[in-house]
């Protein structure tokens, strides 16, 4: 699974990062997870409000911290 | 919304810290649980309206009862000083508390991408006075100033009336409004929130009329336009409920010390510094009180919390109202580390017209204020 995570490198975007780390090594599931910190390519996806988060090249957050539950949603699809 | 605050770090390593107690003890259930009110909307913002007036209705005697207990003089000044703080604290942070929690409900109707489908594409005049008003309500931060601001330009929603939006989120929201009403009265806050709702919607107006469309980084013109349909994710009211919860433990756990040291500096000081200390050099008298105000305002970075022990500790000292909100304003509105973000999708010309009608703006405000008081 490609995960990436959008934001410009404030503490709500490193905390998105870690937590979806945690997860998914708790599950067991692999990852790859990347930063995307380049303004231009953040824009890109057509998101406004960071942290964002994209799943195979698809938006499915968008805007603080996603929520443990939604994270494990994402993860068992 | 003011939500990027050095001690956050902190709160989310705390945070996570929990969190990865707490999965440690679920990891067996696989369904998630949720809490009674979520399950119970209705019945708990009932019960919770009910609490929340019991609290605030018991503040006075709670308040002198427990002065009554220290060993001090309730008529002395100390003793009047402690009841003051202990009736204020407890009274400002209730009503932050609620207001903050309401909010949270209401920002999580009124999303970015639902606000920029309501701008786009109208004219300016009406469209700048929406933008202002909807900064209110929609949650911003200012790490998001710059996302928000090119997917506004990008769909179509005019320059100016973008900027009407950016100058009007971070400066007039509900944190500084609540903490103006619970320490300065309602007088204070209704002016402030027209005030600034004002210099919103004229900054954001004629810098429209200016026609600085150039002047944006080429990166940004060039990028394809959007268009500002969204799909909007209906949410239920035990949702909503969350989203409140979750406000408050973002921004009252945040904003709390700031609180704190502004309602004690506020005692204290009456006492030990000459009332009239500021009024020679910040009073209504001395005309240029108000620009120096702005120009130390203007590079400072603070959230609406942060300047308020400053509001506090300059107007107990006969500093003039217009004066303090003048400052005020521009501490919250403009800053050196927003105009360096800024600059990777402005050109310099337009943020130098940005920073100047904007502080002009409050210039008038600190005079007019001033004037009329």
């Amino acid at each position: 699974m490609d995960i990436k995570v959008l934001g410009t490198g404030c503490a709500n975007c490193k905390a998105t990062i870690a937590l979806i780390d945690q997860i998914a090594q708790a599950k067991g599931v692999t990852v790859t997870l990347t930063k995307v910190e380049e303004l231009r390519d953040i824009m890109g996806y057509g998101v406004m409000s960071t942290p964002g988060v994209v799943i195979n090249g698809k938006v499915v957050h968008a805007g603080g911290v996603p929520s443990r539950d939604k994270i494990e949603q994402w993860l068992a699809a | 919304m003011p939500n990027c605050v050095s001690n956050k770090d902190f709160f989310d390593y705390l945070r996570l810290f929990y969190q990865s107690a707490v999965f440690a003890g679920m990891n067996t259930l696989t369904a998630p649980r949720k809490s009674w009110p979520t399950r119970q909307p209705v019945a708990f913002l009932i019960l919770a309206a009910i609490v929340w007036l019991g609290l605030y209705n018991t503040l006075i005697p709670a308040s002198e009862a427990l002065v009554a207990l220290l060993p001090l003089e309730r008529d002395s000044h100390m003793g009047g000083a402690l009841q003051f703080f202990f009736y204020d604290t407890p009274k400002v942070l209730l009503l932050l508390t609620a207001v903050v929690f309401v909010m949270g409900m209401v920002n999580s109707y009124f999303t970015p991408e639902r606000t920029r489908a309501l701008l786009a594409g109208r004219s300016e005049g009406v469209a700048n006075v929406m933008a202002a008003s909807l900064g209110i309500v929609t949650p911003f931060c200012s790490c998001s100033a710059v996302p928000l601001f090119i997917g506004f330009v990008q769909a179509g929603v005019p320059l100016g009336v973008t900027f009407s939006f950016l100058i009007s989120a971070p400066m007039v929201n509900e944190v500084a409004l609540t903490l103006l009403f619970g320490m300065f009265g309602w007088k204070v806050a209704l002016l402030y929130l027209g005030l600034g709702l004002s210099v919103a919607i004229v900054a954001g107006w004629i810098i429209g009329r200016l026609k600085m469309e150039a002047h944006l980084e080429d990166w940004v013109r060039d990028m394809p336009k959007m268009s500002a349909d969204f799909e909007a994710t209906s949410m239920t009211l035990g949702e909503r409920i969350e989203g409140g919860f979750h406000a408050v433990k973002e921004i009252v756990g945040k904003v709390w010390p700031y609180i704190l040291v502004g309602i004690a500096l506020g005692g204290l000081i009456h006492g030990y510094v000459p009332e009239d200390f500021m009024a020679n050099f910040m009073g209504r008298d001395a005309w240029w009180s108000v620009p120096l105000a702005v120009v130390m305002g203007v590079p400072m970075y603070t959230n609406a919390a942060g300047v308020i022990p400053i509001v506090q500790a300059l107007l107990a000292k006969g500093a003039a109202l217009g004066t303090v909100l003048a400052f005020m304003m521009s501490v919250i509105a403009l800053s050196l580390p927003e105009m360096i973000i800024l600059r990777k999708v402005l050109k310099v010309r337009l943020i130098a017209t940005f920073v100047g009608v904007v502080s002009a703006g409050i210039l008038l405000v600190g005079f007019v204020f001033n004037a009329v008081l």
